[in-house]
């Protein structure tokens, strides 16, 4: 099959970037999208012009490396899945296809569709976890854990914090990212102890990033390749409104 | 060279307490006098970084990729063994070493397998207590499922996503760290090089990612845990990036390089479908305590399936040929890793295999589902049949899954003594990257378990053994002659690439590397298939330095020139895998040479003259390497021949 690419291109975060057509003849539909740009990267190397800078790694939806804007939509039109899960039979022979990075302030371009992604990092080190030094814990099985407790947990853990969420957003809020984490932990009893301080540093910490505030619109949970729910923006917010009322000592 | 494993005297229960109790302490106040640089991020090195934080120690931790929690760690499916027996069903430490000493075909040392089935039990613990969800019962305990052909129920699970869950329990703790400012956190920023001077690792120089700069790092220790080197074969179940140049370049400054021809070569993988594949995926090994393995009896059904004058579901059951279930009766689809993956080979290569290039067989769920129901079949397996879906576009509950087999696991790696310091003193090896525990095959589950006890129970004793004795002032600074010559290694390899300007591309050269290896050191070897890989790679690296091309600048986020760097290395390393298969004339585990099989076609051990580590020194470029030899004692186990029948 043939398509038409619209790419962004950008030397790097100094500079302005603009999009790029290229057109390829012959795709085969069994391709996933990134082999496509593989078969791209190669012909721009050998017309010897500079490859195309994507993120990416495991290509199988669960490292949350690659993350391209395609036609529109964050990772494209396949829901529940990542752009290295989708293929090129989602499309039609002559497509046009326009291919963007992420854009939120708080994730800037590094190069063409390569995204800075450290602010994720970032809101994890203000408070994503269990505080408990190797060694100090005691047997596994002396807290029994329900089973649709532990399911819970696990649901939002699922989160690989590829930004979909945040490209997702009009607003480019992170609220679904920092709501998964601050679920996880708060719904098991290891994590309870620091659940409030918890949610109230993650937050602190998504503002000065420069994520954008949360108007519930929903697009994130939409177009999230891991389909992690809303209920967990609104459990962040009952932790996070708990907090601001019993909080005495509210940390960045 | 003299290899001294320092295994510990004693019972073998007791040596890693009585090591421990020998091993130098730093004192509380000291640890803070000590920097320690840990190369990886993944399982093993975010543990690690974590441990060795929370006990005072400056830590910097590198990693090439954007986050640690996208280390290929994050990859795993099935799960991690560890010897708790909470399904009491036989269980015990010992058990657990015994299956992993067997599994690897008496090719690893009894100590270090000990040691792994001891502080399994503490893994799980540590996990669950920074809120791993690992499967549960409805009563609230933690779950096990039985894996990779163990008799017991010993493996603990997060879904189908295992490796992400006890990945991002590592890295909350690294994270927990970088908030201290005990954790120096340094992401898309690759390690080109180690600094020995004075016969000691001394630190790093690295490449910045983003603006190409070299710099260098110095440290009391320098930890290397990046993982394996499967990427050698192109194709394989790895993520992209994986790749051996950290181990290499720690090899050219006179790191031994232990087995580097045990490969695991995994039965459970979506076939390959073109030429442009990137890589491969795996399917859980869970599969098979449920799906049967079969190809048509006869050539000629299998060429109409081929051609797409047949399906799947046409032929009954005395057109299939289950045949696992028939030459393994007892253990039928669940033979080993080693075995399947042989096997299937065999039937393709007899002209029985299906789908369009005649490399596949399928995995059959239609009498589970039958038995069980769908929703049970389902409820198991319900992300893996999804997952094969999206790739395949085909529905694994109406017809049976083609699968074939791909490489997965490297058993090889930097040599590492029982602390897992390499040959060089101060430089140590960790997860993957090392070779230590799996011998010549790796059992499922046991990677994950590996990885988190080499960095969270283990490095955290040893490292300070070696700390203890050099002393803080023991360290050298980045100014020295020994760094700026590192340095100008690495800038002139650069330069070298971007002149080159040849006519074929980095990916180019990288895939026909991965047909060379494949084809003549993957599955099955024979003297001379790997005779002619060796001439065939020696060509191509003469090829690839003058001939690659590689656009772009040094100064700037350049992934061609990343890539070029990481194939280079792998060229090499090809090369000395080819000269390991050549050495070892046995088979074993992985290691499938076709010149020594028992009369049925299974490996044939040669214990009298093999039972022994290979560990290779480096000797200058483009010389031979010279064949060291570890001898393996066994006090407590007997070698058998492995028998699945
Ligand atoms: C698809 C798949 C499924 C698997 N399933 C299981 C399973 O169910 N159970 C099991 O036990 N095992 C499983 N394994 C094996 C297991 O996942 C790996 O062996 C293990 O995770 C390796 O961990 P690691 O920490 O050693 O390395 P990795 O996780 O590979 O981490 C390597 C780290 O090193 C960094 N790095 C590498 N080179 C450099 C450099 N030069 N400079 C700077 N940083 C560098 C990387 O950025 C990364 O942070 C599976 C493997 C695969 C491929
Ligand atoms: S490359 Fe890992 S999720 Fe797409």
């Amino acid at each position: 099959m043939k398509v038409n690419l619209k790419v962004w291109r950008q030397k790097n975060s100094n500079t302005a970037g603009k999009l790029v057509e290229y057109q390829l003849d012959s795709i085969s539909p069994e391709m996933s999208f990134l082999e496509m740009f593989d078969v791209l990267n190669g012909e721009l190397t050998k017309k010897g012009e500079e490859i195309i800078a994507f993120d990416h790694d495991c290509r199988e939806g669960i490292c949350g490396s690659c993350s391209m804007y395609i036609n529109g939509r964050a990772h494209g039109p396949q829901t529940g899945a990542t752009t290295c899960q989708l293929h090129m039979r989602s499309f039609n022979d002559g497509d046009t296809i326009v291919v963007e990075p992420w854009r939120s302030r708080a994730f800037p371009v590094i190069k063409d569709l390569m995204v800075d992604r450290s602010a994720f990092d970032r809101v994890i080190q203000a408070g994503g976890y269990v505080s408990v030094n190797t060694g100090s814990a005691r047997d596994a099985n002396e807290t029994p854990i329900p089973r649709n407790i532990a399911d819970e947990a696990m649901d939002a853990a699922q989160c690989i914090a590829c930004g979909a969420c945040v490209a997702a957003c009009k607003n480019a809020s992170a609220m679904l990212y920092v709501a998964a984490k601050v679920s996880h932990l708060a719904v098991l009893p290891q994590g309870q102890a620091e659940s409030v301080a918890r949610a109230e540093r993650m937050v602190a910490q998504m503002d000065a990033e420069g994520f954008g505030a949360c108007s519930f619109t929903g697009a994130c949970s939409v177009e999230c390749p891991k389909s992690i729910s809303l209920d967990h923006i609104a459990r962040l917010n009952r932790e996070y409104l708990g907090a601001k009322l019993t909080s005495t000592n509210v940390q960045g | 060279m003299k290899l001294e494993s320092k295994i510990p005297e004693g019972p073998l229960a007791e040596k890693w307490s009585r090591h421990k109790f020998g091993l130098k302490l730093v004192n509380p106040s000291n640890k803070r006098k000590y920097d320690i640089i840990v190369v990886g991020t993944g399982l093993a090195g975010a543990s690690a970084a974590a441990s060795l934080a929370e006990l005072g120690y400056n830590v910097k931790a590198f990693t090439f990729h954007d986050s640690p929690r996208r280390a290929h760690s994050i990859a795993a499916q099935g799960g991690i063994n560890a010897a708790k027996n909470y399904q009491n069903d036989g269980d015990s430490i010992f058990r657990l070493f015994y299956d992993t000493i067997k599994g690897g075909d008496y090719r690893a040392r009894e100590g270090n397998v000990y040691r792994l089935a001891e502080v399994s039990v503490n893994i799980i613990d540590q996990c669950v207590a920074q809120g791993v969800p690992f499967a549960r019962e409805y009563g609230g305990l933690l779950a096990n499922r039985s894996f990779g052909g163990a008799q017991v129920s010993r493996t603990f699970y997060a879904r189908g996503q295992t490796g992400q869950q006890l990945l991002l329990g590592a890295y909350s703790a690294l994270s927990r760290q970088v908030t201290t400012g005990k954790v120096k956190l340094i992401t898309r920023t690759e390690m080109l090089d180690v600094v020995v001077e004075g016969g000691k690792a001394r630190g790093i120089v690295t490449r910045n990612l983003i603006t190409g700069k070299i710099e260098s790092h110095s440290a009391h220790a320098v930890l290397i845990c990046t993982g394996g080197y499967g990427n050698v074969f192109y194709l394989s179940t790895n993520a992209m990036n994986s790749n051996v140049t950290a181990a290499w370049r720690a090899h050219k400054r006179g790191a031994l390089f232990a087995n580097p021809c045990y490969t695991q070569i995994h039965p459970t993988c979506i076939p390959v479908k073109g030429d442009y594949q990137s890589k491969l995926t795996l399917m859980s090994e869970s599969l098979r305590n449920d799906g049967r393995v079969w190809v048509p009896k006869t050539k000629e059904d299998a060429e109409k399936i081929r051609k797409g004058q047949l399906k799947a579901t046409d032929l009954s059951e005395d057109q299939r040929d289950y045949f696992l279930e028939r030459r393994y009766p007892s253990f039928g689809n669940l033979v080993p890793r080693d075995v399947a993956s042989r096997n299937a080979k065999y039937v393709c290569d007899e002209g029985r295999g299906v789908a369009s290039t005649g490399l596949a067989v399928y995995l059959d769920f239609a009498d589970a589902i039958k038995r069980d129901g769908k929703k049970t079949i389902e409820a198991k397996y319900g992300n893996l049949f999804e997952m094969y879906e999206k790739i395949i576009d085909e529905n694994p509950y109406e017809t049976p899954m083609m699968i074939y087999p791909a490489v997965h696991y490297t058993m090889g790696g930097l040599w590492v003594d029982y602390n897992l310091m390499t040959t060089i003193p101060g430089l140590y090896a960790l997860g993957e990257a090392n070779f230590s525990d799996h011998g010549a095959n790796r059992l499922g589950a046991s990677a994950l378990m590996q990885g988190l006890a080499d960095g969270y129970f283990v490095i955290p004793y040893t490292v300070g053994d070696y700390l203890a004795t050099i002393g803080p002032a023991d360290k050298v600074s980045v100014e020295n002659p020994t760094f700026k010559e590192a340095e100008q290694n690495v800038i002139s390899m650069t330069e070298r690439f971007l002149t080159i300007k040849g006519t074929e591309t980095v990916d180019s050269f990288h895939k026909r590397l991965g047909h060379i290896m494949w084809e003549y050191c993957g599955m099955s070897r024979n003297a001379e298939g790997l005779k002619k890989a060796k001439a065939m790679i020696q060509d191509l690296r003469k090829e690839f330095w003058s001939n690659v091309r590689v656009m772009g600048e040094g100064d700037e986020m350049n992934q061609s020139l990343e890539h070029a760097g990481r194939v280079a290395d792998f060229i090499e390393l090809g090369e000395l895998m080819v000269d390991d298969a050549l050495a070892r004339n046995e088979s074993c585990g992985g290691h499938f040479r076709e010149e020594f099989q028992t009369e049925e076609g299974e490996a044939l051990r040669d214990d009298a003259n093999f039972t022994y580590v290979a560990a290779w020194q480096y000797q200058g470029d483009n010389k031979p390497e010279l064949l060291n030899k570890e001898s393996l004692e066994f006090e407590n186990v007997k070698l058998t021949q492995r028998s699945y029948k």
